[in-house]
């Protein structure tokens, strides 16, 4: 086998120094009834060529060639073939979480490197070096509220992805925390009337997304205002990085949850993509996952360590802050050489460029007949349409066209059906926005 | 002059600053197309209230200056392919670069998970042989791949115990966890709503059946075992564990963190163990990417079947593959979107690069650990006697009479060319030397490694001093990490000085 570096010969040499007569006296604890007496029923061995052949077959059988209009969460941002030539290099790919910081340094400058950046996008004093995702950044958020407020009583906007409602309640569930939605105003951001009304003083947390599931873009400033006259917190949740370079940061908010996918990572039908979590820096012993630190050696050089370990797992165990441990080092390696590439001028021009992109696409959709606009907010990259009929039926036709379809946002909210959620990015040219309007309008003149 | 002796004494790529500090106004590193559509005014589309000033301190510098900074960082990291890194309970194994050309395929890495099923089935498909696969390996009934890691896994694992217990009428109160477990353990139970009870290991470093005969009753949910366990010593007594367990209708949890040592060889399910999770990133290779990604996939008994986290990968008439979004008994979802699929790609491309040759991998993983066992004996304290599986766990008792502890002897190693081993875990075992060499490994590459701790165990005797100041060759030296912790800096800022690391 290709992967093992042994001969048969120096087997058997290794088991006659250790005293052993064959490899099966190594596993005698284990008693033979339970032994495997017959090989795995697993195809294979493959081998390098046959591995590829499997793969691309299989990729064969998904959705290449089609543009598509999704977004919903997992964004499509162009990406510089640097950030996969850096983190493919062997010493951040074949490393370890970097717990011995002398041979470590790497990492641990490049995750400093990272919360800073994430700090700066932010708004925020502090940023750990990251979490699995969006959605348990955003569920983590809340159980740290919880902790800074001892309250158990959360309020989420039901603009806030329906995924990340939907962790957050598997989370909350044996927690004791009792989760309230608050519902969305017809500008598509949340019903501040409604979320006052809800607001007493056992609230721990007020959670919001912007933009939001929508594509709806939040005024922080009331929503704060509302949340820290009770004395709870305001969690905000950011699903699309890109739009930081254009939008203010939540400075309102005390902890704020990112989904960093946007930030040179691929779609890969859902992860793995890197969460994180951004607060105040009173709030730092609260947070959960790890954290890089500035320090010296004894010689006075500057270096880097993981430090304020006592809020995790390994040290405090059942007291600890949170059970994460594995986090996405290496996602947040390629959003930090991502950024790193973008700059100040690259991150903002890609922002205007979703923004006008974005702009243009709904211009296009709103001289078709009977296409209106949802919700009035100012949007970023995404934005809620409602056609004269159902979505599923439009996207089945758009398909023809090798075009995959805007979200139909009946399922996760049903009084919106006939409702689309549209998302365009830098990557979409011209010519495919207008062939995209075009067999919106050609699906919607079929007959029923 | 002077400057030419200074880079002879400290190379440029050591003196590599922090990106922002390399920053100045106007450079860039990427260029987008030119936009084709009208510009759209930020300021008239949005609302200027909406819109951020410049990003204070943002890096600015150009292509060259970034491949050229990160490519100086890794230069600081140990690695795999470095060499060994023999951290035990990390099964630090061999990264194959197909499995990363796989996972950037078009049409892999390319896809969108809410695209039409249709349109997916190529990567269900993937979803679909690996779950076969782990299942195969483990002797289980039914898994979920959704768990981003191993704890995510634990997480899982507990809220389907808890659900299967809560639709029984009691979800209990208390889960069972031995001292020597990895400490997610006890940190996830607490989030699945359950208190702690911790179980102390017998003579033997097993877990000593007649205390647990006395803890399980009908408050205990489940006991959360490791096996091998962390000592690396194969728990022979599991069937009748799980036997004590069910009686009184509590489940038996495994952690699948040492499963380098059973792949192929004996399969948890068909020990009596009603779930667990593995974590691709040691049994399967998935690249531990300096801490992360991970993927935490739970395999269970048909009893929990019920309760896996939606959406559900269920085959349909013709072979067709469908996510189910909903179950009536699910505990829910514990991540956003279907899994970490990337990682799961790599994951099934190292199983079928194997096949059944997998027990091969466990075998020379195996043979490693027990062959640097054998040749260690005597110059390391050994605490626990029983047969070892894929790691051995020494202590620092005999170089401790000297003052060297095993940080110490970590931190030398280093100098030797290889990564510490894991220190002071389990933490029944006081200064604790957790060795795993991994099938990886070949022959002279254990006998570097052994000559090295022999020579070190020289070094502690005669010369401590060499070995206590250690590492001596590394770009920084043992680092202040009590000043890191009481004044914690987390960020770079604008106004912060220039460090010394710069001269």
């Amino acid at each position: 086998m290709r992967y093992l570096p042994k001969s048969p010969v120096e087997r058997q040499e290794m088991l006659a120094a250790i005293g052993a007569k064959s490899i099966d006296e190594l596993f005698s604890t284990i008693p033979e009834k339970y032994r495997l007496r017959e090989a795995l029923k697993i195809p294979g061995p493959y081998s390098e060529a046959e591995v590829i052949q499997y793969f691309k077959q299989r990729a064969a059988e998904n959705a290449a060639g089609y543009a598509s209009f999704l977004g919903a969460g997992v964004y499509n941002h162009l990406r510089s073939v640097v950030t996969d030539t850096i983190i493919q290099r062997g010493e951040f790919l074949t490393s370890y979480t970097p717990y011995q910081a002398e041979i470590s340094q790497g990492t641990l400058q490049a995750i400093f490197e990272f919360q800073t950046l994430m700090c700066q996008l932010t708004g925020q004093d502090v940023a750990n070096a990251s979490m699995y995702d969006g959605s348990t950044a955003a569920t983590e958020a809340v159980l740290m509220a919880e902790r800074l407020t001892g309250r158990q009583r959360v309020l989420v906007a039901r603009s806030v992805h329906p995924e990340y409602r939907d962790v957050l309640k598997t989370y909350a569930k044996n927690s004791g925390l009792r989760i309230e939605e608050i519902p969305f105003a017809t500008s598509g951001t949340v019903d501040v009337k409604a979320l006052q009304g809800a607001l007493k003083d056992d609230v721990a947390a007020v959670v919001a997304q912007s933009p939001n599931f929508f594509g709806a873009i939040e005024s922080y400033a009331p929503l704060a205002e509302a949340a820290h006259a009770v004395g709870a917190m305001l969690v905000v949740a950011i699903a699309e990085g890109v739009s930081l370079g254009l939008l203010r940061p939540p400075v309102e908010a005390d902890i704020v949850a990112l989904e960093a996918q946007s930030f040179g990572l691929p779609p890969s039908y859902g992860g793995p993509f890197a969460g994180v979590i951004a607060a105040g820096e009173r709030y730092v012993r609260q947070m959960p996952g790890r954290l890089a630190g500035q320090t010296t050696d004894f010689a006075g050089h500057r270096g880097f360590v993981l430090t304020l370990a006592t809020r995790e797992q390994h040290i405090r165990r059942e007291k600890a802050t949170s059970n994460i441990c594995t986090n996405q080092a290496l996602c947040a390696l390629a959003a930090t050489v991502h950024l790193t590439l973008l700059g100040k001028e690259g991150l903002r021009e890609m922002a205007e460029q979703n923004l006008s992109k974005a702009q243009f696409a709904l211009a296009e959709l709103l001289k078709i007949p009977g296409v209106r606009r949802t919700f009035d907010a100012p949007f970023f990259n995404e934005f809620t349409v409602e056609l004269p009929r159902s979505v599923k039926i439009v996207n089945s036709h758009l398909l023809r066209e090798k075009i995959v379809g805007p979200l139909a946002l009946g399922t996760p909210y049903p009084e919106l059906t006939k409702h689309a959620l549209v998302c365009v990015t830098e990557t979409m040219p011209r010519g495919e926005i207008e062939r995209f309007a075009g067999a919106v309008k050609r699906a919607l003149e079929q007959p029923v | 002059m002077n400057e030419k002796i200074k880079k002879a004494s400290r190379h440029t790529n050591q003196n590599e600053g922090l990106i922002f500090e390399k920053s100045s106004p106007g450079k860039r590193a990427f260029e987008l197309p030119p936009l084709d559509v009208p510009k759209a005014e930020p300021a008239k589309v949005l609302g200027a209230p909406h819109l951020r000033e410049d990003i204070e301190g943002f890096p600015e510098v150009s292509e060259i200056e970034v491949l050229r900074h990160f490519t100086r960082l890794s230069t600081w990291n140990h690695a795999i392919d470095l060499g060994m890194y023999p951290l035990g309970s990390c099964t630090m194994k061999y990264n194959p670069r197909v499995n990363e050309f796989v996972a950037r395929l078009e049409g892999i890495a390319t896809e969108h998970p809410y695209q039409p099923q249709e349109l997916s089935q190529g990567c269900l498909r993937i979803l679909r042989l690996l779950e076969q696969c782990l299942l195969e390996i483990t002797g289980m009934d039914a898994i979920t791949l959704q768990p981003a890691a191993g704890a995510q896994g634990e997480l899982t694992g507990l809220l389907l115990i808890r659900a299967y217990l809560q639709k029984q009428g009691n979800p209990r109160k208390r889960v069972l966890i031995p001292d020597s477990a990895h400490g997610t353990n006890p940190a996830t139970a607490v989030i699945a709503g359950y208190e702690v009870a911790n179980i102390k290991s017998g003579a033997q470093g097993q877990v000593d059946i007649e205390g647990l005969r006395k803890m399980v009753n009908e408050d205990v949910a489940a006991l959360m075992i490791t096996n091998p366990s962390t000592l690396g010593i194969y728990e022979q007594n599991l069937p009748e564990i799980a036997q004590i367990l069910h009686a009184k209708g509590a489940l038996l949890y495994m952690d699948g963190a040492n499963m380098n040592a059973l792949a192929g060889i004996t399969r948890p399910g068909d020990l009596g163990v009603d779930v667990m999770h593995l974590n691709l990133h040691k049994t399967f290779s998935t690249p531990h990417g300096g801490g992360g990604p991970g993927a935490g996939p739970v395999a269970m008994k048909k009893i929990l079947e019920p309760f896996r986290p939606v959406p559900i990968l269920a085959e349909k008439e013709g072979g067709r593959l469908a996510l189910e979004p909903v179950r009536p008994d699910s505990i829910g979802k514990v991540k956003a979107f279907s899994s970490n699929f990337g990682v799961l790609v790599r994951a099934l491309a190292y199983i079928l690069a194997y096949g059944p040759g997998v027990r091969q991998a466990t075998e020379d993983a195996v043979l490693n650990a027990n062959y640097i066992r054998k040749q260690l004996e005597g110059f390391y304290d050994l605490p626990y006697s029983l047969p070892s599986m894929h790691e051995v766990v020494f202590s620092d008792a005999i170089q401790k009479k000297n003052g060297v502890n095993t940080m110490d002897i970590a931190k030398r190693l280093i100098d030797y060319g290889f990564h510490p081993y894991t220190t002071a875990f389990p933490l029944i075992v006081p200064g604790a030397l957790m060795i795993e060499p991994t099938e990886s490994e070949s022959r002279e590459e254990c006998d570097l490694f052994i000559d090295a701790m022999k020579s070190i165990a020289e070094e502690a005797a005669t010369q401590p001093e060499i070995v206590k100041t250690a590492p001596h060759t590394t770009r920084v030296r043992r680092l202040d990490e009590v000043a890191a912790a009481r004044k914690p800096v987390l960020r770079w800022k604008p106004a912060a000085p220039r460090s010394t690391a710069a001269d």
